[in-house]
C-alpha cells in the first residue's frame, strides 16, 4: 500500500515566519490541467503593512552588512536552490512548462544569483567616484541603499522573474516586500525555503501571495516605501501607482524584460535603486590659522 | 548714508544692556557700479533662436527687491508660446543637435562657459539687483560656479562612453527644465549643461521673480551661435511650468523647487514615460560635536543658515548642539550674528541680502511667529533693517523640539533652530527623524566619527568640518522627500540619457 501523500500548505512570508494571511482569506491556484494544487493565502492590505515594518525592521542590519558577509549570503541561495532543483522543476512544470524550459529556468535562476552575489562587493567601485573639487577639499561619492522596496514581480517566470527582480535589490543592501505571480506562485512562495536556510536574516526579503489588483495601490501609497518596482504590464496600475508615488516622493520603476536575456541582469539594476550621497571634508585646514572651514 | 550711522547709534545704546559684548563694526559703504549693466525695458521670450513677444500679449514686472524698484518688464508664455518652444527644441533636436558630432557640441558648452567668464560681473550684478543676495555671493560662488559648469560637462560631450561601461547612453529628446529663484544662472546652468552635454535640447522655464539672468544667458547662447532652438526659455508663473510639464512632446523634466510642487509635477506625468528628476526641499542637520573645532564650527553654523539670506534648499537650518558645549556654541553664534551686515545686496560688505519676494518674507515671517507661539524662545540682533525693501533679520530659535512646526518644516529663510544632543544615536535619530533628506552637516575632530555620520545620516551631501560648498565635479541630489536624481559630477549625466538595447 502506498503511503498517502503530504500536501504543503502555501504560506506567506514574511519577517523570516511562515504565517497565514490574517484576513483568512484564500484563492484557488490550479495546475496547466485545470486541476486545483493549491489554497493560496490571498494576503491582504494588513499582511503588506506587516511585511513593510518586518523590512524596515531588518534594513538597518542588512544595509550595514559587509558587502562581502551579503554576498555570501546571495551565494549561499544560490546552493540552496541548486539543492531543491527538483522541487523548482516540478512546481515549474504544473504551470504547463515543458520539463527542459522549466530546468532552463531553474538554472538561470541559480546563475542570477551567483551573478548578483559577485556583484555585491563591486558595484561601489564601478558607482562610486571621488569627485576633483576645485577647493581644498576631499569629496567622494557612494552608492547607498535606498529603502524599503515594493516589488510587483513578473505575472509569468514566476520564479525567474522574481530572482530577477529582487536580486539586485538585496545585493544592494536594500529590503524588500515582493509579491508574487498571481496565477502561478507556487515555486515563488516556495523560494521562501531557499531563503529561510540561507542566512538570510528575517525581513529582507518578504513574500506575499495575491493580487496585484487589490494591492498595488497600497505598494505606492505607503509612507514608509522608499521605492516600488513593477515588473507587469499593466498599463492602468502603472499609471496608479506612478501618480501614488508622489505621495512621499517614492522612487518608482517599471520593468519589462525578457527574464532569459542576457541583458536581463546587469549592474544597472542595482544602481536603479541606490542612492548617491557624496561627503566633502576639509584638507588639512580645519583647526590651523584662520577660519577656514 | 546718514541712516544707516543714526542706526548704528541706535544699535550701540541697545547693545550695552546686553550681557554679550557688542561689537561695533563700521564699514564705509562700497556699492558695486551698476553703470556698465544693460537691462532693457522689456524682454521678449526665447523661441528657436530668436526673441518673440508672446501670443498672449502679456507682460509682468520683475523688481528689485532691495528697493521695490521694477527692473524690467517680462514676457509672459502660454500654453501655446510652451508649445512653441517645445516644438522648436524638437525641431533642433532631430535637425541639428542629435546629428551634431559630440566633440562640436561640446565646443558650444566651452563658448557659453568663456563667455559667461568674460561677462561674469555683468551677470553678479544682474543676479543681485533681480533676486537679492549680496553681490559678494553672486560674483564669487554664482557666476563663477555657473561658468565652471558648463566648463565641466562641456568636456564629458565626446567622453560618454566612458562614464557608462558596457552601455551605449543615448539622448532622451526634449528637456523641459523648472528653475527656482534662489540661484537663478547657477540653477539655469546645472540643468542646461549636461543636458546638452548629452544630446538633448532645452526648454527651460525660470522662476518669475528672477527671470533676467536666463534671459541674458539667453542672449548670450545667441552670441555663442547654438543652432536655432537647442536652448529655449519661456518665461511666466506656475501655468507656464504647468504646461511645460503637461505638453506632451517632452521627453524630460528636470525641475527644482519646493517639495509640494516636487509632488504634483510627479503625479503630473506619471503614465506618460516621461523621465523626471526633482531637486526638491530640505531641513539640514547642522551637527556639532564637544570635539569639533569650534570657532570653525561656528563660521559653518553662519555660512549654512545664513548664506543667501537662509534661501537654499540644503541650508543647515536645524542645529544640533551637543548639551555641554550649547552654551559656548550660542554665545559664540550670538556674538557672530552681531557682526552681520544685513542690507543693501549691492554692498560689497553686505551678508545677508535681500528676501527675494514679498510672498516669501511674509511665509517667514509667518514662521516666526509659529515659533514663538510653539513656545521656542526667539534671538535677533538688533541692528535694524533698511527702510524700503524686503529684509528679515537673521533668527534663531532656542528650545524648540522635534515636534515643532519650525523644526520640521522648511522655512526658506534666515532662520535657525537649535537642539542640544547628548549621544551619537540620539542626533542621528533626531537628523533623520524628518521627511526630508537633501544634506547635513558634521562638526568633529574625530575621523571615525566622521564616517559613522556619513555612513548614516539619509541625506544626499554630507559636509563634515564644512557647509554649503558646491562644486561641478561634486553631486547634488536628496533622498526621501527631497527628490530623486543627482546633479553634477559623472552622475549628473544619467538623468539625461537613456540605455540603447
Amino acid at each position: 500500500m502506498s503511503a498517502t501523500e503530504i500536501r504543503k500548505t502555501y504560506k506567506l512570508f514574511i519577517g523570516g515566519q511562515f504565517p497565514r494571511t490574517e484576513s483568512g482569506r484564500y484563492y484557488k491556484v490550479s495546475n496547466a490541467k485545470n486541476e486545483v494544487i493549491a489554497n493560496m493565502c490571498l494576503a491582504s492590505r494588513k499582511d503588506f503593512r506587516n511585511a513593510v515594518v518586518a523590512a524596515r525592521k531588518a534594513f538597518e542590519s542588512w544595509s550595514t552588512k559587509s558587502a562581502f558577509n551579503r554576498s555570501q549570503i546571495l551565494y549561499r541561495m544560490a546552493e540552496m536552490l541548486e539543492g531543491r532543483k527538483a522541487q523548482f522543476v516540478d512546481e515549474l512544470m504544473q504551470t504547463g512548462m515543458s520539463k527542459t524550459m522549466a530546468e532552463k529556468e531553474v538554472r538561470l535562476s541559480v546563475d542570477r544569483m551567483v551573478y548578483y552575489s559577485g556583484w555585491c562587493d563591486k558595484y561601489h567601485q564601478l558607482f562610486g567616484t571621488v569627485n576633483p573639487v576645485s577647493s581644498s577639499h576631499f569629496n567622494f561619492s557612494m552608492p547607498e541603499a535606498m529603502g524599503v522596496i515594493g516589488v510587483i514581480a513578473p505575472e509569468s517566470h514566476p520564479l525567474l522573474g522574481l530572482v530577477s527582480v529582487v536580486l539586485p535589490l538585496i545585493a544592494g543592501g536594500n529590503t524588500v516586500v515582493v509579491l508574487a505571480s498571481e496565477k502561478h506562485p507556487l515555486c515563488s512562495i516556495s523560494l521562501a525555503e531557499v531563503l529561510a536556510t540561507s542566512d538570510l536574516s528575517g525581513g529582507v526579503v518578504n513574500i506575499l501571495t495575491g493580487k496585484s489588483q487589490e494591492l498595488h495601490t497600497h505598494f505606492a501609497s505607503h509612507m514608509d516605501v522608499n521605492a516600488i518596482l513593477y515588473a507587469r504590464a499593466d498599463a492602468k496600475e502603472k499609471k496608479t501607482m506612478a501618480e501614488l508615488s508622489a505621495l512621499n516622493v517614492k522612487r518608482s520603476f517599471f520593468y519589462e524584460r525578457d527574464w532569459y536575456r542576457a541583458d536581463a541582469e546587469n549592474p544597472y539594476d542595482i544602481l536603479d535603486f541606490q542612492e548617491i550621497k557624496t561627503t566633502w571634508h576639509p584638507i588639512e585646514q580645519i583647526g590651523t590659522s584662520g577660519a577656514k572651514y | 548714508m546718514s541712516i544707516q550711522s543714526k542706526k548704528s547709534t541706535d544699535k550701540k545704546v541697545k547693545a550695552t544692556k546686553k550681557s554679550i559684548p557688542a561689537f561695533e563694526w563700521k564699514y564705509a559703504p562700497a556699492p558695486e557700479s551698476t553703470d556698465h549693466i544693460d537691462i532693457k525695458p522689456q524682454y521678449e521670450l526665447f523661441i528657436g533662436g530668436k526673441f518673440v513677444k508672446p501670443a498672449t500679449s502679456e507682460y509682468f514686472e520683475t523688481t528689485n527687491p532691495a528697493n521695490n524698484k521694477v527692473l524690467s518688464s517680462i514676457a509672459k508664455a502660454g500654453a501655446s508660446d510652451v508649445d512653441k518652444a517645445v516644438k522648436a527644441a524638437r525641431k533642433a533636436y532631430a535637425q541639428s543637435w542629435q546629428k551634431m558630432p559630440a566633440r562640436e557640441r561640446g565646443k558650444y558648452l566651452y563658448r557659453i562657459a568663456r563667455l559667461i567668464q568674460e561677462r561674469a560681473r555683468e551677470f553678479a550684478v544682474i543676479e543681485t539687483l533681480d533676486g537679492g543676495k549680496p553681490i559678494r555671493e553672486s560674483r564669487d560662488i554664482d557666476i563663477p560656479l555657473a561658468a565652471n559648469h558648463f566648463f565641466y560637462y562641456a568636456g564629458w560631450a565626446d567622453k560618454l562612453p566612458y562614464a557608462f561601461p558596457n552601455r551605449k547612453p543615448m539622448p532622451l529628446g526634449v528637456a523641459g527644465q523648472i528653475i527656482p529663484w534662489n540661484f537663478p544662472l547657477l540653477m539655469a546652468a546645472w540643468k542646461i549643461a549636461p543636458a546638452l552635454a548629452t544630446g538633448n535640447t532645452v526648454v527651460l522655464k525660470p522662476a518669475e521673480t528672477t527671470p533676467l539672468t536666463a534671459l541674458k544667458l539667453a542672449e548670450l547662447i545667441q552670441e555663442a551661435g547654438l543652432p536655432e532652438g537647442v536652448v529655449n526659455v519661456v518665461t511666466g508663473f506656475g501655468d507656464t511650468g504647468a504646461a511645460l510639464v503637461n505638453h506632451a512632446s517632452v521627453d524630460k523634466i528636470a525641475f527644482t523647487g519646493s517639495t509640494p510642487v516636487g509632488k504634483y509635477i510627479q503625479k503630473a506625468i506619471a503614465g506618460t514615460g516621461k523621465k523626471v528628476t526633482l531637486e526638491l526641499g530640505g531641513k539640514a542637520a547642522n551637527i556639532i560635536f564637544d570635539d569639533a573645532p569650534i570657532d570653525q564650527a561656528v563660521e559653518g553654523i553662519v555660512n549654512g543658515i545664513f548664506f543667501n539670506q537662509g534661501h537654499v534648499c540644503c541650508a543647515g537650518s536645524r542645529l544640533f548642539v551637543q548639551e555641554n558645549i550649547a552654551s559656548t556654541v550660542i554665545a559664540k553664534l550670538k556674538r557672530r550674528m552681531k557682526t552681520l551686515v544685513v542690507g543693501d545686496p549691492m554692498d560689497k560688505n553686505t551678508d545677508i541680502g535681500a528676501i527675494n519676494s514679498a510672498a516669501q518674507l511674509k511665509k517667514i515671517q509667518h514662521y516666526i511667529q509659529l515659533g514663538q507661539q510653539e513656545g521656542a524662545e526667539i534671538y535677533q540682533t538688533d541692528q535694524a533693517l533698511p527702510d524700503k525693501g524686503l529684509f528679515c533679520k537673521p533668527t534663531l530659535f532656542l528650545g524648540t523640539s522635534q515636534s515643532h512646526r519650525i523644526v520640521q518644516e522648511e522655512i526658506f529663510g534666515p532662520v535657525l533652530t537649535i537642539q542640544t544632543f547628548r549621544t551619537i544615536e540620539e542626533v542621528i535619530e533626531k537628523a533623520n527623524n524628518i521627511p526630508y533628506g537633501l544634506s547635513a552637516g558634521v562638526w568633529t575632530d574625530k575621523g571615525s566619527k566622521i564616517f559613522n555620520l556619513s555612513n548614516r545620516l539619509r541625506a544626499g551631501v554630507v559636509w563634515a568640518n564644512t557647509y554649503n560648498k558646491f562644486d561641478p565635479a561634486s553631486p547634488f541630489g536628496g533622498y526621501k522627500e527631497s527628490g530623486f536624481g543627482r546633479e553634477g559630477g559623472l552622475h549628473g549625466l544619467y538623468p539625461y540619457v537613456q540605455f540603447e538595447h
